[in-house]
């Protein structure tokens, strides 16, 4: 049984800060998280909150209406530049989801406990981020109303999706990637829906989690099949966190086109979302876990692994960064030539280099300890990284597209107002979502919290 | 006409004890029992008699099933259906077909690990007998319980309450039906 003496002897023992601090029982992280969502008051911060990221999906509506009603020319894109915000505002949050299967998949399979406190609302994050990243090839697509002839149907125009095409296997890609994220989710959600619905004092609430929990009773045959289950679906998961964006670049690599068409695109692509995904997760896990006073389950140990996972796949992008320049200096391709050159030099060199500033320069300050237990500097590098890879994203689709091989096609990208409402918009959706995640089911998984008690206590034992 | 109890419950306080206790039972010629417990105890389901788990090779059929289907469906549509000759090349253009088929692979397996292991434990199941006693809510906080259902051959409300006490437990009680 698991006493307070003994988890703090565990910490002693390790000498890092622990993933659990001590104190805890079975009982107490079961009514802690639970209590969240059940009887604490509601905190005037997430009421805030709630309403600012409220107002900014009406934004949302307000720019999906008018687009609908104006078509894409609202938009700032035109011939060279069509790509425009959709597809970097689709790239950045498709790669902000991966830090959410990362954690929850292989962290998982390589048996690393200190996944366990935060890998419900990574996951949740993957959610949100993924619907956010949907919508832009949608709305892009002009007549959104007709998205399912992107599937494989019979129709009456006898017509049938070319299987060769990038954009093709991205549909698939994408679709698979959130049905599995959702399926992963809400499995691991089952045995806490069923704690909600044993704790709950309302009435409705206590049917709605009950009947969200599909009649779950912790039977031991069920826990048998279910951790089998949830093993399965890591496995599955984990070749989707490479081949996600694996796929989402070859609709860059396979095109031929100076700044796309190159080899280090998926495995630099790969990195880059993982590198935002964590500075995503960093930046929503330090405001939880002091909002919610959570710093005994999302201890300093969670944001310093994080860290060192951001700075290792920091690295990785800016070897990518290099290679790009060297590819383009040691081919013997002149528009690739041309193309680096006028990234560095072009009109749109200031956001080269700030993407140089933020993926690369300013993230070397994670090397020091000091600022890794520091959720004030971890929180500011995280945005920086944010904005890093948004401005990577730009870098990577307008200053291809914008200067085409004959000069009389040059052409230059500028964002209306309406790109940015969209954008702002599901910075909105992403934040709403979150909130109520926040307040409806517990951001940190109970059973998995038990198990790491009991884990916890035995290790002791053992020594 | 169903039995006015559904089994005898007992409640114990940690993983090693339930584990014992289920040994114990089962050593007994018990067979219709199951355990709860907060959180997955190792051992427990072999303990119970339960021997393999069916969601891995539903898991399998499920992703053979999507790979298939999705390089049968390609291979119908662009050498078939609606071949398209690009430049003279091959329609059976086997390497752009891999990622959609990895893709359905993946989706068929995941689906079928869901579905298959809800499906296995007879779960959506909104209620059940246990949900009659009064501490069993406690089985998703801290506490771990062993019931000895009332249909098992060798269930007897004197006898199975003794053997129960004996394997010192929190309490014993009796699950209405």
């Amino acid at each position: 049984m698991p006493e307070r003496s003994i988890t703090e002897q565990m910490q002693e023992a390790h000498g890092r800060p622990p993933v659990l601090l001590p104190g805890h029982t079975y009982a107490t992280v079961t009514d802690k998280i639970s209590a969240v969502v059940l009887s604490r008051r509601t905190p005037l911060g997430w009421y805030i909150g709630f309403l600012m990221s409220a107002g900014l999906v009406g934004v949302l509506t307000l720019a999906i209406a008018y687009l609908m009603y104006r078509g894409v020319g609202i938009w700032g894109i035109n011939v060279p530049v069509a790509w425009g915000f959709a597809i970097i505002n689709f790239v950045w949050w498709v790669g902000i989801g991966h830090a959410g299967t990362f954690i929850s998949a292989i962290l998982l399979l390589v048996k690393q406990s200190w996944r366990n406190s935060i890998n419900r609302f990574a996951e949740a994050m993957t959610l949100f981020a993924v619907m956010c990243a949907g919508m832009f090839p949608l709305l892009h697509m002009g007549r959104p109303w007709l998205f399912y002839w992107m599937f494989p149907y019979p129709n009456t125009m006898s017509m049938w999706p070319n299987f060769r095409s990038p954009l093709v296997w991205d549909v698939f890609a994408v679709s698979t990637y959130f049905t599995i994220s959702l399926l992963f989710w809400y499995l691991g959600l089952i045995p806490d829906l069923a704690c909600l619905r044993d704790r709950a004092v309302n009435k409705w609430a206590k049917r709605i989690y009950a009947g969200l929990s599909f009649g779950w009773r912790n039977s031991a045959r069920h826990w048998k099949r279910y951790e089998s289950a949830y093993l399965l679906l890591a496995g599955l998961a984990t070749p989707l966190v490479l081949s996600v964006h694996t796929v989402v670049s070859f609709d860059f690599a396979v095109a031929m086109l100076p700044g796309w068409h190159t080899t280090i695109f998926p495995p630099y692509f790969v990195a880059g979302a993982i590198f935002s995904g964590f500075a995503m997760v960093l930046i929503l896990a330090i405001p939880i876990r002091k909002i919610y006073a959570l710093d005994d389950m999302i201890t300093m140990r969670h944001l310093d692994n994080a860290a060192k996972v951001m700075l290792a796949t920091g690295l990785i992008v800016a070897y990518g960064y290099i290679m790009e320049v060297f590819f383009a200096w040691y081919g013997p391709n002149q528009y690739e030539k041309y193309m680096m050159w006028n990234r560095m030099n072009g009109p749109y060199a200031p956001v080269y280099w700030g993407l140089i500033l933020c993926n690369v320069l300013i993230p070397q300050l994670l090397w020091l300890r000091r600022i890794r237990y520091s959720p004030k500097w971890l929180f500011v590098i995280s945005l920086d990284v944010l904005l890093g890879m948004w401005l990577e994203r730009v870098v990577i689709v307008v200053t291809s597209l914008h200067r085409d091989f004959l000069p009389s096609a040059w052409g230059m990208y500028i964002p209306t107002r309406w790109d940015w409402a969209t954008f702002l918009g599901t910075l909105g959706f992403f934040a709403a979502g979150m909130f109520l995640f926040m307040r409806l089911v517990p951001a940190i998984p109970i059973f998995e919290m038990r198990e790491l008690v009991h884990k916890s206590s035995e290790e002791v034992a053992v020594k | 006409m169903r039995a006015p109890v559904y089994g005898l419950l007992a409640e114990f306080d940690t993983p090693s004890e339930i584990l014992a206790a289920t040994r114990r039972a089962y050593a007994e010629g018990y067979r219709k029992m199951d355990a709860y417990t907060p959180f997955p105890v190792h051992h427990l389901p072999e303990a119970l008699g339960m021997r393999k788990s069916a969601v891995p090779l539903v898991t399998l059929i499920g992703g053979i099933l999507g790979g298939l289907t999705a390089y049968v469906l390609q291979y119908w549509v662009h050498v078939i259906a609606y071949p398209i000759n690009i430049a003279g090349r091959p329609l059976h253009s086997w390497p752009s077909f891999i990622i959609v088929t990895f893709e359905m692979t993946v989706l068929f397996a995941g689906i079928a690990a869901f579905a298959g292991s809800l499906a296995l434990n007879g779960l959506p199941m909104p209620n059940h007998p246990i949900f009659n006693s009064e501490t069993f809510a406690q089985a998703t906080r801290d506490k771990f319980f062993l019931c000895i259902e009332a249909t098992d051959p060798r269930f007897d409300m004197v006898e199975t309450e003794r053997f129960l006490q004996a394997l010192n437990p929190r309490a014993v009680t009796e699950v209405p039906n």
